[in-house]
């Protein structure tokens, strides 16, 4: 294969366009460096006609909305790709399982997210000192403060002031109302004795600057905003920073295979697979910053084997790819009596959830270390494919007839619409050394670069943790009026327990730490083996607490970036 | 064809009269496509999505007969009323047609539910079930639509019913006239200020002062955020 070099040596290659990647053109750029984003996928811009997807119509789509092989969470969600990516594949060790949910394009995985951002709170970097169990970050919540309210500012986020000392307050922008079914949830909470507080989002609510606008409550925020009302990394890092300071080229189809390193074990740049011609270019560094995702950024290191980094680059230590770690995940359904039959008006609201409620057991005693929060759902949704499906059978549960046709189905269509509430549990696991990501000697996807395999199962700590969220989640929705759909999963079906990967939260496979043997970067994001290598996705994790990784991605990026700029400033990398 | 002549069609289907339908080729290459009632060449695609619809567009698998009696179904399953608009007025009959190009795996279900549906209809009245009169076929529809009362020999009836039932609900209820009928109203812009006063009252509910005092003053949205250093917004 005939390699390419590119002549430019830039100050700072980054792999990915995520949310850490963004945070990192963002800054470094601002900061004076010449910047380029390598990105596997497409170009992607949600204000440009030709990749809207927002406020379309259902029958814009031939499928009504539904999934495909090329965009798994729906013809009108933002994320391209998805759990698996024809001509890109991984595996699992016989016996484990893992999802692992890619998005191709630029800005990745934030063009689509919930937007929840949630700021980890003290305890959460220190969950050793609490149970035991797994690592101390080597770094404590007030390191990470500052930067957490820079976030805030920079980017945006409603939620209100609560003083719940692990649930910290931030820059708020004031939340929206709640809607008629959180109304419900909150009575549930109450009633169940749970806190529930009002949401924490990063969408605009109010203007926050003269970039982005303001949100206009289409409840549709996975499939990219359009006016940039909500946070993408594309929309509100990547093309600032592009217009800003002209200092970030962009190359986009642009697989990067591996790290290039120098005879003195040094890195000095990347080399990537030009999708639109299949050539493989080089593509020069003084710094590389690696955003691919924590376990593609595992991949590429671990691919990046030289005589100076035989087990591949930054993982002298051995625990690459190792403690990754997913989001516990567990969901219940119920009907509302009191809801059926109900008045429509417009209810979209903000996309996701106007209420929820944290964790609120930190001083418990369980038979299970760490906890959960709750994500409400329901309400007067937009119809797409799947609306009406068995709807009729919900007369099970009241009593009336099921099944029918003509006047009596469109009566039954009426009286359940927006008569359903549900909870989704989201919680933190235990990372373990045992559950990891390695490359497969057997496979190479279709640029021949060797793919994962996955060796991941869950221990009892989660399936106990779900245990528990199933009882409590019966005992909300039925406080609130509600009658239970289908049958409260126990131990035969793992309580309900989501698969490892399902959450799309994976951390943890390039952890820091202090110790090098024991970790793959220092507490600056900086490889232990390589000083000229930062990770600013979430793969420096050392546990993931029951919070969305997002907010703590920018934040860790943010800093790491800085970092980059002082010690390129002082000549020390 | 357009959509009036495309009603007309149906409404003979319907009466027992397939003359026009049957005139098309049996490959079902002449009937009018979901592709052809709405526009689908620009809603965000990329250029793999673009060429994957394109294959699908030109596909084929129900023969005439089954469209024929797809439509004329999801007609019984949904007629037009006073207030909203049959099945086949919302082009249900086309989604289902692109339904099992798309999903292969509702295939089986529908040829041979159908395949089923004429052997009884045949026993019960000498005909293929879109050549029975109305009232024969709401006779038919009675044994299948009701899962509770499926028997051995009506079982797999049932189970097309339920297949087919779901296809045209959701084929119904995605299209601006299902929206209507339904009520649903979002997917435009607005600014949401809360559930609307009536709605409240009716379920007993309030909103708490101390919660409100946390939520968004909405004619202050477009004034700049700004916080003093311990986060309390000043704007």
């Amino acid at each position: 294969m005939e390699i390419i070099k590119t002549r430019k040596t830039y100050d700072a290659v980054i792999i990915g366009s995520g949310a850490g990647s963004g945070m990192s053109a963002n800054i470094l750029a601002e900061n004076g460096l010449n910047v380029a984003i390598i990105e596997a996928g497409p170009f992607f811009d949600p204000a440009q006609n030709q990749y809207r997807s927002q406020l379309r119509p259902a029958w814009e789509s031939p499928r009504r909305g539904a999934s495909t092989p090329l965009r798994n969470f729906g013809d009108w969600d933002a994320a391209y790709g998805g759990w698996n990516i024809e001509g890109e594949p991984y595996t699992k060790e016989e016996g484990t399982d893992f999802w692992w949910f890619r998005s191709r394009m630029l800005g990745g995985r934030t063009n689509h997210w919930g937007r929840i951002s949630l700021r980890f709170g003290p305890l959460d970097f220190k969950r050793n000192d609490i149970d035991g169990l797994g690592d101390n970050w080597p770094i404590g919540y007030d390191e990470i403060k500052p930067f957490y309210d820079r976030v805030d500012k920079i980017i945006g986020v409603f939620g209100s002031k609560e003083g719940i000392y692990n649930e910290p307050d931030g820059f708020f922008l004031p939340p929206p109302k709640p809607r008629l079914h959180e109304m419900y949830y909150i009575k549930g909470a109450r009633k169940a004795g749970i806190p529930v507080i009002p949401s924490r989002l990063s969408i605009l609510t109010k203007r926050l600057n003269s970039d982005r606008g303001v949100c206009f409550y289409c409840r549709q925020c996975n499939r990219a905003c359009q006016i940039y009302a909500d946070f993408s990394s594309g929309s509100c890092l990547i093309f600032p920073a592009q217009k800003g300071t002209g200092r970030v080229d962009l190359f986009v189809n642009a697989m990067a295979r591996k790290v290039i390193t120098n005879k003195e074990g040094k890195a000095t740049g990347v080399s990537y697979i030009n999708k639109e011609n299949g050539t493989e270019q080089v593509i020069n560094g003084k710094v590389i910053v690696m955003g691919a995702s924590a376990c593609s950024t595992a991949r590429i290191l671990l691919n990046s084997k030289s005589t100076q980094h035989p087990n591949g680059l930054g993982n002298s230590s051995g625990v690459m790819g190792r403690y990754l770690h997913d989001s516990t995940g567990a969901d219940r359904m119920a009907l509302i009596p009191d809801l059926m039959n109900r008045k429509t008006y417009n209810e979209d609201g903000v996309g996701g959830l106007h209420v929820y409620t944290p964790w609120w057991l930190n001083d418990a005693k369980l038979d299970f270390p760490r906890g959960y929060h709750f994500e409400i759902w329901g309400g007067l949704g937009h119809p797409s494919y799947g609306t009406g499906f068995n709807v009729s059978d919900l007369n099970s549960y009241i009593g009336g007839t099921v099944g029918g046709y003509g006047d009596k189905l469109r009566d039954d269509m009426k009286k359940f619409y927006g008569s359903t509430i549900g909870i989704s549990m989201r919680g933190e696991s235990v990372p373990q050394y045992d559950n990891y990501c390695s490359i497969d000697p057997n496979k190479v996807d279709q640029w021949g670069i060797p793919v994962l395999k996955f060796n991941y199962r869950w221990t009892e700590y989660e399936y106990k943790q779900a245990k528990h969220a199933q009882d409590m989640m019966e005992e909300v929705l039925t406080s609130a009026g509600g009658i239970m759909i289908g049958d409260k999963p126990g131990e035969d079906r793992g309580y309900g327990l989501t698969a490892p990967g399902q959450i799309i939260h994976e951390v943890g496979t390039t952890r820091m730490g202090d110790d090098p043997k024991r970790s793959v970067t220092n507490k600056w994001s900086q490889l232990h083996d390589c000083e000229n290598v930062f990770i600013v996705d979430a793969g420096t994790f050392v546990s993931q607490a029951d919070k969305n990784p997002t907010w703590t991605i920018l934040a860790l990026s943010m800093r790491a970036s800085e970092y980059v700029v002082d010690q390129l400033k002082k000549q020390n990398i | 064809m357009n959509r009036r002549d495309s009603i007309k069609t149906m409404l003979l289907g319907a009466l027992g009269s397939s003359m026009i339908i049957n005139g098309c080729a049996p490959d079902g290459s002449n009937r009018r496509r979901l592709q052809d009632v709405y526009d689908f060449s620009s809603y965000g695609r990329t250029p793999e999505e673009k060429a994957r619809d394109q294959k699908i567009f030109n596909d084929n698998f129900f023969t005439d007969h089954e469209f024929e009696t797809v439509a004329v179904l999801c007609d019984l399953i949904l007629p037009s009323n006073a207030s909203a608009g049959s099945a086949s007025d919302a082009f249900v009959p086309e989604f289902i047609d692109f339904a099992v190009k798309e999903w292969p795996n509702q295939q089986e279900g529908f040829r041979e539910g159908i395949a089923w549906l004429d052997t009884y209809s045949s026993a019960k009245n000498g005909k293929d079930f879109i050549f029975a009169k109305h009232e024969d076929q709401i006779t038919i529809l009675d044994d299948i639509a009701y899962p509770d009362k499926a028997t051995k020999e009506t079982e797999a009836g049932v189970e097309f019913f339920n297949q087919i039932r779901n296809f045209t609900l959701t084929g119904y209820y995605t299209t601006q006239m299902g929206w209507d009928d339904l009520g649903y109203v979002g997917n435009r812009p607005n600014i949401w200020d809360g559930v609307p006063e009536d709605v409240l009252k009716e379920h007993g509910m309030e909103y708490e002062a101390e919660w409100l005092a946390k939520c968004i003053d909405q004619s202050k949205r477009d004034i700049t955020a700004e916080w003093d250093e311990d986060g309390n917004l000043l704007t």
